[in-house]
């Protein structure tokens, strides 16, 4: 494999698995949603990211050219192969956690595929645009709960609070770049992470304030999802996620 | 031995094949269907997903092989693609009518120049009214939201705009 290739396989890998992984996190509120229409949203916004991660994936396996398949990657690689960010794999916790959460890592996928659909790879530049207009309606759907939230009940409040407080270490790492990145972006490739933080933030700033909310001054930051550094939670979602086709595998059904 | 069937003798063969969530519009309506190719003897079926996770995909995939199989193709291959990149602008004005009198409403006239957050006016499939109210951005089918409709009080699914 040239250098290249090995570069953009494991750049695409990190795409697909953040999306992933969110969209498996996501589907353990299917039927638990508080109200049906949420129970729905959830679970079409994880369908989103599950269909985005299965091209993403297919694209990796492709580059990666050892006939790797999406299956291959999303049920047959430990922890400590996968490359998503830190950030999706945390629990889901109460509602406002996982709002904060979807908000989080929307508004980032938003901004990260906006640069992403101008990539000089022709595929990585379709499957961004396409994976684009998904997002938009993520970003939408978990804005308007974090201003209801944060400027509702005192109880509300107090909730999403307590989710900024569990999940805000953990933001630093979407931006997290390593010489892939650089190399990539260099050949016109990869995204500049610095605008796309910087737009992050303005956005996360911008809902906060409608919501009442403060930005955390504290700015310690967990990272390490370029060389698939995880909280012990991950591991957790992985066996639920790969129980089935490692039991049996080339299971169909 | 049967004849080689040409491109376009292929293309209209599926191009009726009916959205197996939405059985008023066709993938030729949809633009799911983008082109037929005949490489030597391979026949080359390139469709493109609404959404990424839409699991209408595989019903249209398997839907095709079911019909090029039962025409005598042998040799054939359904791709994937994604660029142009799927968009509702794509359903012709007669496909829309024909998704508002089977009680949906349909898209508005273009995706482009939307803002993450505004709404358009939505208009009430069964009484045209404009006093709707959006329910919920997801509904029955990664395609559509939910949506009631304040003047005759039903509720309606509105395609989305994307």
């Amino acid at each position: 494999m040239s250098e290249i290739n090995s570069l953009l396989s494991e750049y695409t890998l990190r795409i697909g698995d953040t999306s992933l992984i969110i969209g498996q996190r996501l589907g353990e509120w299917c039927g638990h949603g508080p109200i049906l229409e949420e129970d729905i949203a959830l679970t079409n916004i994880s369908l989103d990211l599950i269909g985005q991660s299965r091209a993403f994936l297919t694209y990796a396996g492709e580059i990666e050219g050892k006939g790797r398949t999406e299956d291959d990657l999303a049920f047959f690689r430990d922890e400590r192969e996968y490359r998503n960010r830190i950030l999706a794999e945390q629990p889901n916790g109460d509602y406002a956690q996982t709002m904060l959460k979807q908000f989080f890592i929307s508004v980032y996928q938003y901004f990260f595929f906006s640069h992403l659909q101008k990539s000089k790879d022709e595929t990585l530049a379709a499957l961004a645009e396409k994976s684009l207009k998904e997002v938009t309606y993520h970003v939408r759907h978990s804005s308007e709960w974090i201003i209801r939230f944060g400027d509702g009940t005192p109880e509300s409040n107090l909730r999403t609070l307590s989710a900024i407080d569990t999940l805000w270490r953990y933001t630093g790492d979407m931006f997290e770049t390593d010489e892939v990145d650089e190399k990539l972006l260099q050949l016109g490739i990869a995204v500049n992470m610095n605008q796309v933080k910087l737009q992050w933030e303005q956005k996360i700033k911008e809902v906060f304030e409608a919501a009442t909310l403060q930005i955390p001054t504290d700015d310690f930051m967990i990272g390490g999802s370029t060389k698939g550094f995880h909280s012990e939670h991950l591991g957790h979602l992985l066996a639920e996620m790969q129980v089935l086709p490692r039991s049996f595998p080339g299971a169909q059904w | 031995m049967q004849k080689q069937l040409t491109e376009e003798e292929i293309y209209n063969l599926i191009a009726n094949i009916p959205d197996p969530e939405i059985p008023v519009i066709t993938i030729e309506d949809l633009g799911v269907l983008r082109e037929v190719k005949v490489d030597q003897d391979k026949v080359i079926v390139l469709i493109t997903p609404t959404y990424s996770g839409c699991p209408a995909m595989k019903t249209i995939e398997d839907d095709i092989k079911t019909i090029l199989h039962q025409a005598g193709v042998q040799n054939f291959e359904v791709k994937t693609v994604f660029s142009p990149v799927w968009t509702t602008d794509w359903l012709s004005e007669e496909a829309k009518e024909r998704l508002r009198k089977y009680g949906i409403s349909p898209p508005e006239k273009s995706s482009t120049n939307k803002s993450i957050l505004t709404t358009n006016l939505i208009f009430c499939p069964r009484c045209n009214g404009s006093n709707t109210e959006l329910v919920s951005q997801f509904g029955s089918t990664a395609c559509k939201a939910l949506y009631k409709c304040k003047d005759c009080l039903e509720p309606f699914d509105h395609f989305k705009c994307h």
